[in-house]
């Protein structure tokens, strides 16, 4: 597998916060543990009470609220900070994503936004002292006829423009890559070319909110599972605090960040948003050895493919096309994906699937997230993340702690505000127009 | 999820189409309606956890469009019905 990081991106571990009990991975932390059979770990992160009153309050505990509470912590020194988690952490879409990990955007806003992500994960093990076990392995969109080339070479182009590495790869370059694809020219997909961003990868979906939450708790932010927002509470157009199955939390601001049911908190203040919830499903093959040491992806066929380190395939396609919030899908689109990824990789059609599963995307009106103020004073979205939230974590969480911190934008999430929607400035990248599932 | 088509009758989900929230209504005079109220009809959505009035189009079928009454969490559906028809069940 290709390593493409570069140095500098690797920077020394970032210092735990001093009068911290939190261990310091290491190798030598393994051998010391390993002394007694790995049965006295300490805990990554404590499970502490809510307390009555916080300076922020973070609404889920999934990759995003947990990265926003680390970067409010380690960017701007706020630490008097709790998450509220009405499941476990990461049990949400963080733990049922596909775990790739792109910036291969056309669009000025979404390509400088998601590339400052990319700049975050290619140091978030070494920042967070968490295998987060990103691997730069390359992502390639499959083109499948002339019109799919000329659109995909602009937009590496664009890429490139951009400062995001894109290369094009030839047939040629292609069977080299991935020679288990179908090359041939009778294929329902005929292979034309590609376009490839060698830094983008995957990572271990799971890692990423452990390692957040971990690196957050080191740092004085409280982080309560199990216990859900039941009501938002508002004085004079500001927030004041949540209601929780905990009790009242008293809270300066409150930043929400929880994917699909976004509009079922901003119900609890009055706020209709431009987002539908829809459900997303994803599968795995049983694991076999190493077979694909890349992301294929084809836009044509709907489908995206990468082998994870278990040697599992992992397929994703296209929505279920109708609102739901049913973790769980229905049968045409498995068949659709599972049809897709045997046409492009005929040897497939041996595996047997093993699991199939379904998340509930927060679909917005052009396809963009949503990541901004409010008209509530305090109170600030983080949402409409489609089906591309988990490679937009990290930056997801970077953009939002400052927005939390100094009460407007960064320059990188200005493009995301709600109010574009009003005033015309929609963000969509596939050009689908104001309609959710197309998106 | 198996749809009863108002004409067809119940036909499996890969006949059909989702078209979207059937509660949106197009304002009748778009030239009378201020940006808040097209903004309105245009982008927001009540997006409910429940029973949700929907527009279905039987594309594999007759190619009409209907409406049905859906619950989003459990996928039942309590009703459908022609466009101009009135959806009963559920608890809306």
């Amino acid at each position: 597998m290709r390593c493409l990081v570069p140095d500098s991106a690797v920077s020394s571990p970032d210092p735990i916060d001093g009068g911290s009990t939190v261990t310091h991975y290491s190798i030598f932390t393994l051998a010391r543990n390993a002394l007694d059979y790995h049965e006295n770990w300490p805990e990554a992160w404590r499970s502490p009470d809510p307390q009555p009153e916080y300076d922020v309050v973070i609404v889920g505990g999934g990759g995003h609220g947990l990265a926003t509470a680390f970067y409010l912590a380690k960017e701007h020194g706020i630490t008097n900070v709790a998450v509220i988690e009405k499941g476990w952490l990461g049990g949400g879409n963080t733990g049922r994503n596909t775990t790739i990990v792109r910036s291969n955007y056309l669009l000025e806003g979404n390509a400088h936004f998601y590339e400052k992500a990319m700049e975050l994960w290619r140091g978030m093990t070494a920042e967070l002292n968490y295998n987060v076990m990103f691997s730069a392995r390359g992502v390639l969109n499959l083109a499948h006829n002339d019109a799919q080339v000329d659109a995909f070479q602009r937009r590496g182009n664009a890429m490139r423009l951009n400062g995001i590495d894109a290369e094009w790869k030839t047939v040629g370059e292609i069977r080299r890559m991935a020679p288990l694809l179908n090359f041939s020219r009778e294929a329902r997909f005929p292979i034309y070319g590609g376009l490839l961003q060698p830094l983008a990868g995957t990572a271990r979906h799971d890692a990423v909110a452990w390692g957040y939450a971990r690196g957050a708790d080191s740092r004085g932010v409280d982080i309560i599972q199990n216990c859900e927002v039941t009501g938002m509470k508002t004085e004079q157009g500001r927030i004041v605090g949540v209601e929780t199955t905990k009790g009242f939390i008293k809270a300066r601001k409150v930043g929400v960040a929880v994917a699909g049911h976004t509009t079922q908190l901003f119900d609890m203040v009055g706020l209709r948003l431009p987002i539908e919830s829809h459900l997303l499903q994803a599968m795995v093959s049983e694991p076999v050895k190493p077979a694909l040491d890349t992301v294929i992806t084809s836009g044509a066929a709907h489908c995206y493919i990468s082998q994870s380190d278990k040697g599992e395939m992992v397929f994703g396609g296209d929505l279920d096309f109708y609102n739901s919030y049913a973790q769980r899908g229905n049968f045409p689109i498995i068949e659709d994906v599972v049809s897709s990824a045997c046409e492009l990789f005929p040897a497939f059609t041996r595996l047997r699937l093993m699991r199939t599963w379904g998340g509930i995307m927060d679909m917005s009106m052009d396809g963009s997230p949503i990541i901004g103020k409010t008209p509530i004073e305090g109170l600030y979205i983080n949402g409409g993340w489609c089906y591309g939230g988990f490679k937009a974590t990290p930056g997801s969480g970077w953009v939002f702690a400052h927005t939390i911190a100094q009460d407007r934008p960064h320059k990188l999430n200005e493009c995301f505000s709600l109010e574009r929607f009003e005033t015309g400035y929609v963000l969509d990248e596939k050009g689908a127009g104001p309609f959710p599932k197309a998106h | 999820m198996r749809i009863t088509c108002p004409w067809c009758g119940e036909r499996y989900l890969s006949d059909f189409t989702y078209q979207g929230d059937a509660t949106v209504e197009r304002p009748s005079d778009p030239d009378k309606v201020s940006d808040a109220e097209w903004h309105d009809y245009v982008y927001l959505r009540d997006n409910p956890k429940g029973w949700h009035d929907e527009v279905w189009h039987h594309t594999n079928g007759c190619r009409k469009h209907f409406k049905a009454r859906r619950n989003v969490v459990t996928h039942e559906i309590a009703s459908t019905a022609p466009m101009s028809g009135e959806l009963t069940g559920g608890d809306k």
